[in-house]
């Protein structure tokens, strides 16, 4: 089996999760199916510079053969976005489910959910301490 | 060079400095944040009318940051277009300002005009980038200010439309770096002037691949534009939002109207092989639907704000029917009424605020209430703001619309075209008359009038929307011929690319 085989299908077996997850009822599994895709996004751009094996990255006078120095780059903008999305979105959700209840992407209570209403018990809790 | 020629790099310049002031002065003296805000605002409303000034005579100011020469380094390009939008952008900023200010609004936490700041910068660079990645910075940028914005004085259901808001953008942002990621794989270059040059040169067995990368991009815009059926997640979440956010917001879905016409035609125009407007067969049948389904809902909406929000959808669709048709005189007439249908979302937002702040516990909902104090100016600017939207005379609606149906005349598809226009416009009257005489006319027993509201100064800001309006029409032929003007460029790629390329190292 060929590098690029491996490779394409990595980016492929993590946008089939990431789809799946993503597209579940609750926050928790669609964080982690956005991250899943984000996952495959960044190996996908990788390897838009072509992959070369053992080769520098940075251009040099007398390097005749050398790997794409600019996907490196555009990974790299893309990995700090979608991790501060990512810890932005946890955050959102977690808040979401704190004060509606319910962490389904709706936003609506399921009756016959035992894990809805816990948000209701934390919030008991809570108030009850000083 | 001279201070005048760093002019393109202002617009994102301002705000990004204006940003950490206001935070660093937010607890401790908020009215100087304010005083930061609005000078920000008007510094970036005097640049971009400056650079309109200067771009208007049909030159193109291509800016390389860092001096490094063009398909290299990152460009900033400002010609008709981007000036026009950086104007209407500055004005509706100073609006949606005005009204947060006055209304209190910003203070329903501590980061409102930070995070403004950094909308404003978002979505000027976005305007000014002529390279597709910064591009997709410039989106993240806005985006990421967009989320504060919305969850601006928080609330279960401002956090529930959150949710839904952050993770449709995320999957688009994911889309759109694919997109890239083909398209740098094929051409080997990310500036947009030279990728137009170079996707002639893609090989033949990578035409599909090419393709699917037109496509891709296209609909990413389009998600960002809210066309259906990728429009889902804009009711809620602009009903929801702070009132002066949501006119804000107005602009947010031209953003990925204003890149799909950047993009096409200087990408994907003639000569690009299998993608040669590749998306272009998609968006009319996709703008059609969009304007009904916005009507339609502008009709059944049960509350002021969500009756904006579908009116936000439905001016897309009109706009985008007149964009479709890719001819110079649509794409004039289209502009025209993109500045248009920005500033009336932005003013139907606003006075569904001022009817919310009225009305007591009865909110903005489209059933009858309490006779309450203000009434009549309310239900002026609500009625004005409703012909604006709708497009009646005598207001800039009107004026658009008629270009609009004027120039897509010459074009094959133009009964479907027509028949949606004057259909949905219709609706939409019907619907505005629904809502207002429910609102204004009718009263419920048994409820008692809220006080009046402790100040007036809030008509302020959806009369500056409706003065711009009816400035707008006033001067329509100026307006339209710029917006003429701007379409010729943009349709005539390979001159603006020589203009691009051609910046040096200074």
């Amino acid at each position: 089996m060929s590098y690029e085989f491996l490779v394409a299908s990595a980016i492929g077996m993590l946008v089939a999760g990431g789809i799946f997850l993503a597209l579940r009822a609750r926050t928790f599994q669609v964080v982690l199916g956005l991250t899943l895709i984000s996952y495959a996004v960044n190996l996908f751009l990788f390897a838009s510079g072509r992959l070369v094996l053992n080769r520098p990255p940075i251009w040099d006078k007398t390097v005749s053969q050398y790997s794409d120095p600019l996907p490196q780059a555009l990974v790299l903008t893309a990995i700090v976005i979608t991790f501060g999305m990512t810890a932005f979105v946890v955050i959102l959700a977690l808040r979401s489910f704190l004060e509606t209840g319910s962490d389904h992407v709706d936003g609506d209570r399921v009756p016959c959910d035992a894990q809805d209403g816990l948000a209701d018990g934390l919030a008991d809790a809570e108030s009850n301490e000083p | 060079m001279s201070l005048a020629d760093h002019l393109p790099i202002l617009p994102v310049a301002i705000p990004a400095l204006a940003a950490p002031f206001a935070l660093l002065v937010m607890r401790r003296r908020p009215g100087l944040a304010v005083g930061i805000g609005f000078a920000a605002c008007l510094a970036q409303l005097a640049v971009a009318v400056l650079l309109m000034e200067r771009v208007s005579g049909g030159t193109i100011l291509a800016y390389a940051l860092g001096a490094w020469p063009a398909p290299f380094g990152i460009v900033l390009v400002a010609d008709r277009l981007a000036a026009l939008m950086l104007v209407l952008t500055a004005v509706l900023a100073l609006i949606a300002l005005l009204h947060a200010v006055v209304t209190k609004a910003d203070r329903k936490g501590w980061h409102f005009h930070p995070l403004f700041q950094f909308q404003l910068m978002g979505l000027n660079g976005a305007f000014l980038t002529g390279d597709l990645f910064n591009l997709f910075v410039f989106f993240e940028v806005l985006l990421i200010a967009s989320y504060g914005l919305m969850l601006h004085g928080q609330g279960p259901a401002r956090l529930k439309a959150g949710v839904q808001y952050v993770v449709v953008n995320l999957v688009g942002s994911a889309l759109f770096l694919i997109a890239l990621g083909l398209l740098y794989a094929l051409t080997g270059t990310l500036n947009m002037a030279d990728m137009g040059l170079r996707v002639r040169d893609v090989a033949p067995e990578d035409q599909g691949l090419l393709r699917i990368a037109a496509l891709l991009l296209a609909s990413v815009f389009a998600l960002k534009a809210a066309v259906v059926p990728l429009h889902l997640w804009l009711p809620r979440t602009y009903a929801a939002a702070t009132p002066a956010v949501a006119a804000l917001f107005a602009i947010m879905t031209k953003v990925g109207v204003y890149s799909l016409i950047r993009v096409v035609p200087q990408v994907f125009g003639e000569g690009a092989g299998a993608a040669a407007w590749a998306p272009a067969p998609w968006l009319l049948p996709a703008a059609l639907v969009s304007a009904c389904v916005g009507f339609a809902g502008v009709f059944t909406a049960r509350s002021l704000s969500e009756q904006a929000a579908y009116a936000v959808i439905g001016s897309t669709g009109t706009l985008l029917i007149a964009v479709a048709g890719w001819s110079e005189a649509s794409l004039g007439a289209g502009l025209y009424y993109l500045v248009h249908s920005t500033l009336a979302g932005a003013a139907l937002f606003l006075v569904a605020d001022i009817v919310a702040r009225r009305r007591g516990s009865f909110g903005d909902t489209a059933s009858p209430g309490p006779a309450f104090d203000g009434r009549g100016g309310a239900a002026l600017m609500f009625m004005a703001a409703a012909i604006a939207t709708t497009g009646l005379p005598p207001l800039s609606g009107f004026i658009g619309k008629l270009l609009i149906l004027q120039s897509v005349a010459a074009l094959p598809n133009w009964g479907w075209a027509w028949g949606v226009i004057l259909g949905t416009t219709f609706i939409g009257v019907i619907g505005f008359a629904r809502t207002g005489s429910a609102v204004f006319w009718k009263t419920a027993e048994n409820c008692h009038a809220p006080p009046a509201p402790d100040t007036r100064l809030d008509l302020a800001a959806p009369a500056l929307a409706l003065a711009c309006l009816a400035a707008l029409s006033a001067g329509a032929g100026s307006a339209s011929a710029y917006a003429d003007a701007a379409a010729a460029q943009v349709l005539s790629p390979v001159q603006s690319a020589a203009a691009v390329l051609t910046e040096g190292p200074r």
